[in-house]
């Protein structure tokens, strides 16, 4: 086995860094085998940052999110938040959740229909025991853009459209003031006119209150909209990462490029043929190389690196805010 | 002449307190061999007409205009004609792969299904064609004995539009056939549908919330709003040059990726889609609309032609075509 731990970028584990996955390996058993849902990522996301997660369904991306949340133990390395590893005690995992807050995809299914918009938001203070509940959930509803916010304090979720359920939820999500907010595909159950508004939310609160953010999703138009940066996942791994304006008007992983291919308007399309593999049975070599259309079109044997694409395992990426990408064809050819 | 003709046609459901117009005058024409795409928001009765143009819809909802597919008229039909003409004519791809499926029957029956019903073989005969279909859709013929569990989301897709395919239909309409899949899966869906409609020469209606991928497939594009047409026309210039503001707020919604436009600038509307019990007055697009005049809320807006082979429901257009 060549694969080794690769070191954290020292750049990046500098002050800004506010929360940060490191050489995190998540596994479960399915059906009898072990599916490595995360596979050995280092990520990190900086004060003030909004990065993207992006992937097919089954690549771990959800895995990664609810890891770094503390939902979900990993089997080695370890989630670090402020520079200190996260702890699983129960007060120390109350503690955290005040700091990093979780943002699901459906509101109707993530509120209580019988519980009112107040009690709704207030949830998180009372858990907390925080002071002037009224005030907080007050402030929290005009943050998230419902005002004024007293005309929605008594009123249920069936009453509300779902642009407004959405933003109850983060509503609730803010009440408790946290530093980062994880966001999963916080727009696919939304109305196509309603979409911009929430992601104009999120980068309304990032600009006002500093609040960073992991927006996870399959929707790459997403993170061009509101992310400053995005990592590509496949199969348990990061395989591309960088500033959004690099890594998707110029991937150099091959995987991105199809990503990038199969939205409508653009160019020439790679349509990858099978459907998202298995983490039960993860290849050998590059983990994409049994879909790769770079080594299929024999590009990687004239750049020579067919060989190490089917039999040698890459490095894990660094948790760098630069460009990089893990292919062997992309660093052969620069 | 035309496949499908859309004259008038409107769709109100009665409910316990009182009555939801849900399509509310829409007229179209399909030729043979054409692609339309309807795009439109959850309640924008996109479905409904889809719906509607086969007498799918349930017993509470009341039907009116006319709907000729093949210059014959889908109400007047008889239960044996309508029988034949579904699937035989036309046939609906389903969004949700999963429920169209009987869970407990393998697919290759599934499939041979219609065909068999529609005494268009023999059960041999028959077994040939589900192979061919499985084929068409890029799957093995030896699926045909798989159970619906055993497949992923995008190959019951593939199973759903076999079904289509299965008796030769010469209409095909596909309600949101990509929207629970994936990227990659989502992409492969669409090529197949493009590819299968072009081979096969058949025509096909396309309803999706999102304009990008309908422009992508389809060569006409409808937009509808609280159960109106607001802006038909050639789909790339709908896409790419709206003249009604809500098909411009919906084009704007799903940005193009490295379009210096769109970054960090996501674009959405005010407001909400409006109840259909509870219409606003004149255009009821008017309480979201950036560019809305003060007649708006008082004017009764149609669908006014907007150029060449164009048309848009906006005051803005009429005013337009009237000073040219």
């Amino acid at each position: 086995m060549t694969e080794t731990q690769a070191p954290a970028d020292p750049a990046v584990t500098a002050s800004s860094t506010l929360l940060e996955a490191r050489d995190l390996h998540v596994e479960f058993s399915a059906r009898g085998r072990r599916a490595r849902a995360v596979d050995g990522v280092n990520l990190s996301i900086g004060a003030g940052e909004i990065v993207a997660l992006v992937g097919e369904s089954g690549c771990g991306k959800t895995t990664l999110a609810r890891t770094l949340l503390g939902l979900e133990r990993p089997t080695s390395g370890s989630v670090h938040y402020g520079g200190q590893p996260l702890k699983y005690g129960s007060k120390a995992l109350k503690a955290y959740r005040r700091e990093v807050q979780l943002v699901l995809q459906d509101p109707t299914g993530s509120l209580n229909p019988r519980h009112t918009v107040y009690e709704a938001v207030a949830e998180g203070p009372r858990i907390h025991g925080l002071p002037d509940e009224a005030e907080i959930v007050k402030s929290a509803l005009s943050r998230a853009g419902l005002r004024p916010p007293e005309r929605f304090l008594l009123r249920y979720p069936h009453e509300l459209s779902g642009g407004q359920r959405q933003r109850v939820v983060i509503a609730g999500a803010l009440a408790l003031n946290p530093k980062v907010l994880v966001a999963d595909e916080p727009v696919a159950s939304l109305d196509a006119s309603v979409r911009g508004e929430i992601l104009a939310l999120m980068l309304k609160l990032r600009d006002d209150l500093g609040l960073s953010a992991l927006v996870v999703t399959h929707d790459l138009g997403l993170a061009w909209n509101i992310a400053d940066r995005v990592a590509v996942m496949y199969l348990g791994r990061i395989v591309e990462s960088g500033p959004v304006e690099q890594v998707l008007t110029a991937p150099r992983h091959p995987y991105t490029q199809a990503l990038l291919s199969v939205l409508p308007e653009s160019p020439e399309r790679v349509v990858l043929t099978g459907e998202p593999p298995d983490p039960t049975r993860i290849p050998g070599g590059c983990r994409f190389h049994a879909r790769c259309q770079v080594l299929a079109s024999g590009k990687a044997a004239e750049a020579g690196v067919d060989a190490r694409c089917r039999g040698e395992l890459l490095d894990i990426l660094p948790a760098s805010a630069g460009t990089q990408a893990a292919c062997y064809y992309a660093d052969a050819t620069g | 002449m035309s496949l499908l003709e859309l004259d008038d046609l409107s769709v109100t459901y009665r409910i316990a307190s009182g009555e939801v117009p849900a399509v509310r005058g829409v007229s179209l024409t399909l030729d043979s061999g054409a692609a339309l795409g309807v795009a439109g928001e959850s309640g924008s009765g996109k479905s409904t007409l889809a719906m509607a143009l086969l007498r799918l819809l349930p017993r509470d909802a009341r039907v009116g205009g006319r709907i000729l597919l093949g210059g014959e008229d889908i109400a007047a039909m008889k239960w044996g004609r309508l029988r034949a003409v579904r699937w035989a004519e036309a046939s609906i791809v389903f969004q949700g792969a999963q429920h169209g499926l009987n869970p407990v029957r393998r697919i290759g029956e599934q499939i041979a299904e219609p065909i068999l019903v529609h005494g268009l073989a023999k059960p041999d005969a028959a077994e040939k064609r589900v192979a061919e279909l499985l084929g068409q859709v890029g799957l093995p013929a030896w699926r045909a004995r798989s159970y619906p569990h055993e497949l992923s989301g995008g190959q019951r897709q593939r199973v759903m539009i076999a079904m289509a395919l299965a008796c030769s239909p010469k209409l095909i309409i596909a309600d949101e056939p990509t929207t629970a899949l994936d990227v990659m899966v989502q992409a492969q869906v669409l090529t197949l549908i493009k590819d299968l409609v072009a081979e096969h020469d058949i025509s096909l209606i396309m309803i999706s919330h999102d304009l990008s991928v309908l422009a992508d497939v389809c060569d006409r594009l409808g937009v509808m709003y609280a159960g109106r047409l607001v802006e038909l026309g050639p789909s790339q210039e709908v896409f790419h040059d709206a003249k009604h503001p809500y098909s411009r707020a919906l084009a704007a919604a799903f940005p193009t990726v490295g379009d210096p436009v769109s970054r960090l600038a996501p674009k959405g509307l005010g407001g909400d889609p409006p109840d259909p019990m509870d219409l606003p007055t004149g255009c009821p697009f008017h309480p979201r609309c950036p560019i809305a005049l003060e007649e708006c809320s008082t004017l009764d807006v149609k669908l006014w032609p907007a150029g060449d082979d164009r048309a848009a429901a906006c005051v803005h257009v009429r005013a337009k075509e009237e000073a040219s």
